[in-house]
């Protein structure tokens, strides 16, 4: 089933409401990583929102979905989506990273609000995504998990060590969605140390490996809803802009991991059509 | 009794060891041209990046993947011609690369210094994942590997320094916050020597790394309330100045440890060696305490978790309690 426009639409309002709690969050902080997660909020709002069987009733369910954000600095937008779909208080995320915060700077599993597991470690995710996905079989559940990676991420030995049994055990109930961006903190991923393409690799690999651009949603729907029913674990190359939605922000390594200043912080928001 | 080092006089200043670490590498490129330098994706928070843009053709940036970059290390050692110094944040050049560091590096013996930046609390805002508590305890249960933790950037500097003529693998555990500089200019950093920075016989409180600030911060609040403490600074862990743990055991009765670490395997766990050897006396040990850390401004986290000057004083004084 394709997205009616006026899902759409509202799908592309709550990615940019997002984005607007990303540039709080991190600037109330004072620190953090506002670049990843706004490349990524447009394949996580349409994951959240229309993919993930994840939500305040079922989180106690040991059959539905699980998510792994392998990526964990980019925690901010995830915090986001968790608010969105009612699994914290919108108020809450303006604690980000503050002492006895529940919104660590890198994830930590805390199953009632729907923090399946505690991330930080680049490298780590995806055999934690590939252990809960053998957990859904195992278990006798149609459970699908999602994990993200990167490009940065991809640069970890574990993550094909991981993509190696994941195949090998035929986990078609595990999902990684990849935000590359070309970017890591050092300066642009290619220069630093070019990973290449991950869809080959994924596919040599033995999964059902594909490139889409990371900002369409609807092609981005239309992925996730494929990868329900494939035979051998999924990768979506998801080629996003780090920043996105925030000019001065975008395609820049620099954005990675610093707070916007105040100033900084109203042009974000005057850019993403939010009252300052 | 070995002498005080000169302490900072006149306006406290305040600068990070992983930037006196930096400063340290670029003037070590300079000055040989056997040094190499590998990252892992990390070089401006590490600080090689300064070496990195002056020495472009021995530098190596891995990106992340912390286990490979040791790994290489290692190989490229093992042929005699270069010192390489391989840094990351003090959880990942540890956590991810233990096995490398102890199979390819610390069994073959070969020249690998371990840079590690951000250990500890002070990291600050990155919470638990970041916050390395366990490397002291890592790196120091392997054989030939040299543990030191520099109290700030005097040291740090002197350190790194002195570490490229100390033969084998040598690990330097650096910090990322900003924190008081202590030691005066003129400081020589021996490889296995810790100092008294201040007399006192009621008890000795030993620290290391950041704590060595405050434990002298605590000195003062126990010397106010008529507690005579020294203050040693044991900036190598290992090997471990038993010489002078001995004598402050046997010279003040009461030994307390500081560190910004679990105290399983740490500093504490090191000097408790030393003292059961020698002298055994009645001991503490401030530090973590079997738990993680959490997101929060790094003053703040030593506060909450009893690490900072007051934190010691009221264990300190605690300690003198089991004092006969
Ligand atoms: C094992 C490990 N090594 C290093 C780091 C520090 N680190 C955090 S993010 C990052 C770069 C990751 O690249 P990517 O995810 O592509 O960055 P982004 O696109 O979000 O800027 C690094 C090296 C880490 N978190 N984990």
């Amino acid at each position: 089933m394709t997205l009616s426009s006026e899902r759409m639409q509202e799908l592309q309002a709550i990615a940019q409401q997002v984005r607007v709690d990303i540039v709080s969050m991190v600037h109330a902080a004072k620190c953090g990583h506002p670049g990843g997660p706004l490349g990524m909020a447009d394949f996580m709002t349409v994951l959240f929102m229309e993919h993930l069987n994840l939500n305040a009733e079922n989180l106690n369910d040991l059959g539905r979905d699980r998510f792994v954000l392998g990526n964990g600095h980019t925690c901010a937008g995830y915090y986001a989506l968790l608010a969105a779909k009612n699994l914290i208080p919108h108020e809450e995320l303006l604690t980000f990273r503050k002492l006895g915060s529940r919104l660590q700077g890198h994830p930590h599993r805390t199953p009632e609000m729907g923090i399946d597991f505690s991330t930080g470690s680049l490298g780590t995710g995806l055999s934690a995504a590939a252990g809960m996905a053998l957990g859904a079989r195992l278990n006798g559940t149609t459970a699908h998990v999602y994990c993200t990676s990167s490009d940065g991420d991809s640069q970890e030995g574990q993550i094909w060590e991981a993509a190696t049994s994941a195949a090998h055990f035929e986990l078609s109930n595990l999902t990684v969605i990849v935000d590359f961006n070309n970017i890591q903190i050092d300066g642009k991923m290619r220069d630093i140390m070019n990973v290449r393409d991950l869809r080959a690799k994924y596919d040599a690999f033995g999964w059902n490996a594909i490139d889409v651009d990371g900002h369409d949603m609807v092609a981005l729907d239309q992925v996730f809803s494929e990868t329900r029913n494939a035979s051998k674990p999924t990768a979506i190359i998801a080629h996003t802009i780090i920043g996105k939605g925030v000019g001065f922000m975008e395609d820049k390594s620099s954005w990675h991991g610093v707070a916007p200043d105040d100033d900084q912080l109203a042009v974000a928001l005057a850019g993403l059509g939010a009252p300052g | 009794m070995t002498l005080s080092p000169p302490l900072a006089t006149g306006e406290v200043k305040k600068v990070a060891t992983r930037a006196a670490y930096g400063e340290a590498l670029l003037a070590l490129g300079g000055l040989r041209d056997d040094v190499v330098v590998f990252d892992a994706d990390l070089s401006g928070s590490t600080k090689t990046k300064a070496f990195g843009q002056a020495y472009p053709d021995r530098f190596f940036n891995f990106g992340v993947a912390e286990a490979n970059m040791m790994g290489t290390a290692a190989g490229l050692a093992s042929l005699g011609q270069q010192v390489v110094f391989a840094s990351s944040f003090a959880m990942f050049a540890t956590g991810k690369a233990w096995e490398q560091l102890r199979q390819c590096v610390c069994v073959p013996n070969l020249n690998v210094k371990v840079c590690a930046t951000h250990a500890g609390l002070t990291v600050g805002e990155d919470g638990k994942s970041h916050q390395m508590l366990e490397d002291i305890t890592l790196m120091r249960a392997i054989p030939n590997m040299k543990v030191i933790v520099p109290a700030d950037a005097i040291e740090a500097r002197a350190a790194v320094l002195a570490a490229v003529d100390i033969p084998g693998p040598v690990y330097i555990r650096l910090s990322r916050a900003s924190t008081r500089v202590i030691l005066g200019d003129d400081y020589r950093f021996e490889l296995g020597r810790g100092n008294v920075l201040r007399e006192g016989t009621d008890l000795a409180i030993c620290a290391c790394g950041v704590e060595v600030a405050e434990a002298l911060d605590a000195a003062e609040l126990l010397f106010a309330k008529g507690i005579d403490a020294r203050v040693i600074n044991l900036s190598t862990i290992d090997p471990m100045d038993e010489e002078l743990v001995a004598t402050a055991a046997r010279e003040c009765g009461a030994i307390l440890t500081v560190e910004e670490h679990q105290i399983r395997g740490g500093l504490g766990d090191a000097v408790a060696q030393a003292v059961v050897k020698h002298c055994p006396v009645p001991m503490d040990m401030v530090g973590m305490d079997g738990e993680f850390g959490q997101s929060g401004p790094p003053s703040d986290l030593l506060t909450h978790y009893g690490l900072d000057a007051n934190g010691i004083a009221a264990r300190a004084q605690k300690l003198l309690q089991r004092k006969g």
